[in-house]
């Protein structure tokens, strides 16, 4: 299947210093989550990678074990600067935002008793929720015109994982051996 | 082996569950959960789900919430431990893996292994956006919030900030009750 050619599709890989401000600057916007920050930082407003580099990088951190945003960082920054490059992107990630979230942490056990306090924890919690449907709507987008099984198995899993809320482990264990498989079967 | 060393504690359990933490750290919530309040007895079930709402929160990635735990069982010491144990052993292995998969850049086998993977994980990140959406929506109120947020960050250019800290101000004026 050839990949889809849009004008996005043509990308730079950034300096070591672009990429630790990059990832620095998805961190610190990363209320609620830092996916939904990492797609548009790297793949609508840089241009560092394409959408389905994005896609393919992201569903490689799926599956190996470990906080997916950071395997995300090692992945990344290892394949534009090697070994460095993957520290840079570690350190921006996690380093500041653990500060910041002990700051937090230190507060909240202050002031957390507030109504105010908590009514702006759920609030965020909320908006932040909306940035994830709108990554997995983006995600879903370009791919759904593609042929092949592959939105059968999208599907599947979102009603394993999303409705049914059956265990990850057993539910990769059943779906990533049945879409290779599919893979396999369409490109063989 | 001193078994009650808090840190020792802290350092094999978020190692050994990091390496379970197939498909992200909140997989292994219910095991860290588990593990804080019924096994160690770090602290109870209430200050876990409001440390839990803290890292969701705060900016950063949400494997934050291992920081957190590991503040509150050992002070500064304990965030460091905890931390360094939930990221190190796993980003050393993406890091082989990541260089052993870009070296087959090009195989027909990764093409067919990354296409199977690539369905596998939009199926995930979609279950991600219900299960988070249904946990966040205590009011219809919290729904619209939700709905309008994603609605801007698909249709429009406009900075999601913004539509973050409109919630987080509305939230303050207590109207989304």
């Amino acid at each position: 299947m050839s990949r889809v050619e849009t004008a996005a599709a043509i990308t730079v890989p950034p300096s070591l210093g672009a990429l630790f401000v990059g990832f620095l600057s998805m961190s610190l916007f990363g209320f609620g989550g830092v996916l939904p920050w990492a797609r548009r930082i790297l793949v609508e407003q840089k241009r560092w990678m394409d959408a389905d580099e994005f896609n393919e990088a992201l569903s490689l951190c799926k599956v190996l074990p470990g906080p997916n945003i950071v395997n995300f960082a090692i992945i990344y920054g290892s394949r534009v600067h090697g070994p460095l490059g993957a520290i840079a992107a570690l350190v921006a990630l996690i380093a500041p935002s653990a500060v910041i979230v002990l700051a937090m942490g230190m507060a909240y056990q202050r002031f957390g008793y507030l109504p105010q306090v908590q009514n702006v924890v759920a609030a965020l919690s909320a908006a932040a929720a909306g940035l994830v449907v709108a990554m997995a709507a983006k995600m879903a987008t370009p791919l759904i015109g593609r042929p092949g099984p592959g939105p059968a198995v999208a599907v599947a899993v979102f009603v394993a994982v999303g409705v049914l809320r059956l265990p990850l482990p057993w539910v990769l264990a059943v779906a990533l051996p049945a879409s290779i498989a599919l893979s396999w079967y369409v490109h063989r | 082996m001193k078994a009650t060393d808090p840190l020792l504690a802290l350092a094999g359990h978020f190692a050994l569950i990091s390496l379970l933490a197939v498909g992200g750290a909140n997989a292994v919530l219910p095991e860290m959960h588990r593990q804080a309040v019924d096994v160690a007895g770090w602290m109870t079930d209430r200050q876990f789900s409001e440390l839990f709402a803290l890292a969701q929160v705060a900016p950063g990635p949400n494997v934050m919430i291992v920081t957190l735990v590991g503040y509150q069982v050992a002070g500064l010491t304990g965030a460091l431990v905890a931390t360094v144990a939930m990221c190190g052993p796993t980003c050393l292995f993406a890091y082989g893996v990541a260089r052993l998969w870009d070296r087959f850049e090009g195989a027909h086998w990764r093409k067919v292994v990354q296409e199977g993977l690539v369905w596998v994980t939009v199926g995930l990140i979609a279950a991600s956006a219900l299960v988070l959406t249904d946990g966040a929506a205590t009011s219809w109120r919290m729904v619209v919030v939700t709905l309008v947020t994603a609605a801007v960050c698909c249709w429009t250019q406009i900075n999601p900030l913004w539509a973050l800290g409109g919630a987080a101000l509305l939230g303050a004026a207590g109207l989304l009750g």
